[in-house]
């Protein structure tokens, strides 16, 4: 029973992870820089929503009260949803959506990799499924960042801007309370520690690469994981659950 | 020899297309034929592009997660139908970037049923439906066009068109089926689409001037009037069938034709719509222009960075 609670708690955080960074890269659709990345961010965004589905879905089951993946994701509210702080910031201008995207696929890439050896297999299995989609991402994310990072003295700036401004979200990304720590025990989920490690490895080659410096500010962000949000999420929340909320207990 | 002379290249222009001959990127072609194809295909390319803004605008506003999910697939699938009609047209010799400046600057045109606004999720049902099937009516001919990269690209859009236009039916049925409020969701939606989606099809043929010359060079296999009727006798039927009523009290069946017949189609305001004076002319182009001026600093960038690395490379 407390495992079952736990797990429920925890495939929501990542549910809720990629429902909201789903939502906020498809604002983007139609607005794209370039047609090609147009398709490209559209092509993220269904992933993520995709993936949302799967983990959101998993987690109606694993509470076993009859909710499912839609009632979870538009259903709720706000101090609710658990998702990062950083994936429902502003997309900003390309860089800072890309920068945002960097870190969270990084971190993603990661976490699924490890999550492939769960002893829960349903979620092994949605690592499995999701951890091709995410290698994807982190790629076309971190090429981004050495484009903007070494292209031209406005993209430079640009983008270390957005390094600056979103720095103070990444911490959240190794959040570990009671919840990680009894799945950890279990082996459901990796411990936190080595991922973090190997994260700022990885994300301090690329952005050396592109010539943009980390932050030496150590002032962090935190608070999604416990239902804490920063003012965005209320106006996301606002425009997913419109239709659920004006018209309810409807098919659609 | 210089005397290969026009007319000589021009009858054998003709003989091909006569006997269904695919006229490829580097076979003479003349220059009328090339230049009416660079603007319909771009005109075609644009018409799928605008078009995501419509469906776009709904896209985080959509009810549940399966239909989100749907929604994001087939807006990218409009972008990708713009990435190979733009590819068809620079297989012409125009420059992609240049017929996406005329349509910012307005002087090219794209369909002008995306000037109309998108206001309720039922629109996600009615554009699949009634758009993308006009669009399948008039599309699934061309992949018999004269010009062989324009045939493929359309072989390849139809398909995705036609998965579009069902699940457009799907969204709307299940409306039309559903509570008194989804009914009348449906039935509103269904009110301001029917008429400009009946409009796709360009003015009547009396006052289409391209027409003739487009069917001789088999750009075009069917008058507007031909594919029109053809949409309406297909859709009727379909309306019916989901519960939905025709917003034309003039609306009859000619048993004698086997065609039904609509009342008058209100071309002044089609032809405002064209000349920029629909609800939403304005905020798409905008919209567009928008993106590309944002998105400057980007493309930049990748280009700066692409030189560095060639110079980098080359050392
Ligand atoms: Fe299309
Ligand atoms: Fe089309
Ligand atoms: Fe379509």
């Amino acid at each position: 029973m407390e495992k079952n609670t736990n797990l429920f708690e925890y495939v929501l955080r990542m549910g809720d992870d990629s429902l909201i960074l789903g939502h906020r890269v498809s604002e983007w659709c139609g607005h794209g820089p370039i047609l090609e990345e147009d398709i490209a961010l559209t092509n993220i965004s269904l992933d993520l929503i995709g993936q949302a589905t799967n983990l959101l879905e998993y987690a109606g089951e694993i509470e076993g009260k009859g909710r499912d993946g839609d009632a979870i994701a538009f259903l709720r509210c706000d101090r609710e949803y658990k998702n990062l702080l950083l994936v429902e910031q502003t997309n900003g201008d390309f860089g800072k959506t890309m920068m945002r995207q960097f870190f969270f696929d990084a971190f993603r890439r990661l976490l699924f990799e490890r999550l492939l050896k769960s002893s829960d297999i349903q979620l092994a299995a949605i690592a499995d499924k999701s951890l091709k989609e995410t290698k994807y991402h982190l790629k076309h994310s971190s090429e981004w960042m050495i484009r903007l990072g070494d292209g031209t003295d406005e993209s430079h700036s640009r983008i270390q801007d957005s390094l600056d401004s979103l720095w103070k979200y990444t911490n959240e990304l190794f959040f570990m309370d009671e919840v990680d720590f009894s799945l950890i025990k279990e082996g459901i989920i990796p411990s936190m520690d080595g991922i973090q490690e190997e994260w700022l490895v990885y994300v301090t080659s690329i952005l050396e690469e592109a010539t943009l410096s980390i932050p030496t500010n150590n002032w962090k962000q935190e608070g999604g994981r416990i239902g804490k949000h920063t003012e965005h999420l209320g106006f996301i929340l606002a425009e997913l659950q419109y239709m659920q909320r004006a018209y309810p207990n409807m098919k659609w | 020899m210089k005397e290969v002379n026009i007319t000589e290249l021009e009858r054998r222009f003709q003989e091909k297309i006569d006997n269904d001959i695919k006229i490829e990127p580097r076979d003479w072609m003349p220059e009328e034929y090339r230049q009416t194809l660079i603007r319909q295909i771009s005109q075609h390319a644009h018409s799928e592009i605008v078009g995501m803004l419509p469906e776009g605008n709904w896209i985080t506003r959509a009810p549940n997660l399966r239909r989100k999910a749907v929604l994001l697939a087939k807006v990218q699938d409009e972008a990708g139908h713009g990435l190979y009609l733009y590819s068809a047209v620079e297989t012409l010799g125009a420059d992609r970037e240049a017929t996406i400046d005329d349509l910012h600057t307005g002087k090219a045109k794209y369909s002008s049923i995306f000037n109309y606004p998108t206001t309720s999720w039922a629109d996600m049902g009615s554009i699949g439906w009634l758009v993308d099937g006009a669009a399948i009516m008039n599309q699934v001919p061309i992949c018999r066009c004269s010009y062989g990269p324009y045939a493929r690209a359309m072989v390849r859009v139809c398909k995705e068109e036609s998965f579009h236009q069902r699940q457009g039916f799907e969204i709307i049925s299940l409306l039309a089926q559903g509570t008194p409020e989804q009914k009348a969701m449906a039935q509103e939606s269904f009110n301001r689409f029917w008429w400009p989606a009946i409009m796709m099809f360009g003015p009547n043929d009396a006052d289409s001037k391209h027409t003739a010359q487009s069917m001789k060079w088999k750009i075009k296999r069917n008058t507007n009037d031909e594919l029109r009727q053809m949409f309406i006798d297909v859709t009727v039927p379909q309306a019916e069938m989901i519960g939905l009523t025709i917003p034309d009290k003039d609306l009859k069946f000619n048993k004698e034709t086997g065609h039904y017949e609509t009342g008058p189609i209100d071309w002044d305001e089609f032809w405002e719509v064209v000349k920029g004076n629909g609800p939403c002319n304005k905020e798409r182009v905008d919209a567009r222009r928008k993106a590309k001026e944002d998105g400057l600093w980007v493309r930049e960038a990748a280009m700066a960075y692409a030189e560095k690395r060639k110079v980098k490379n080359a050392s």
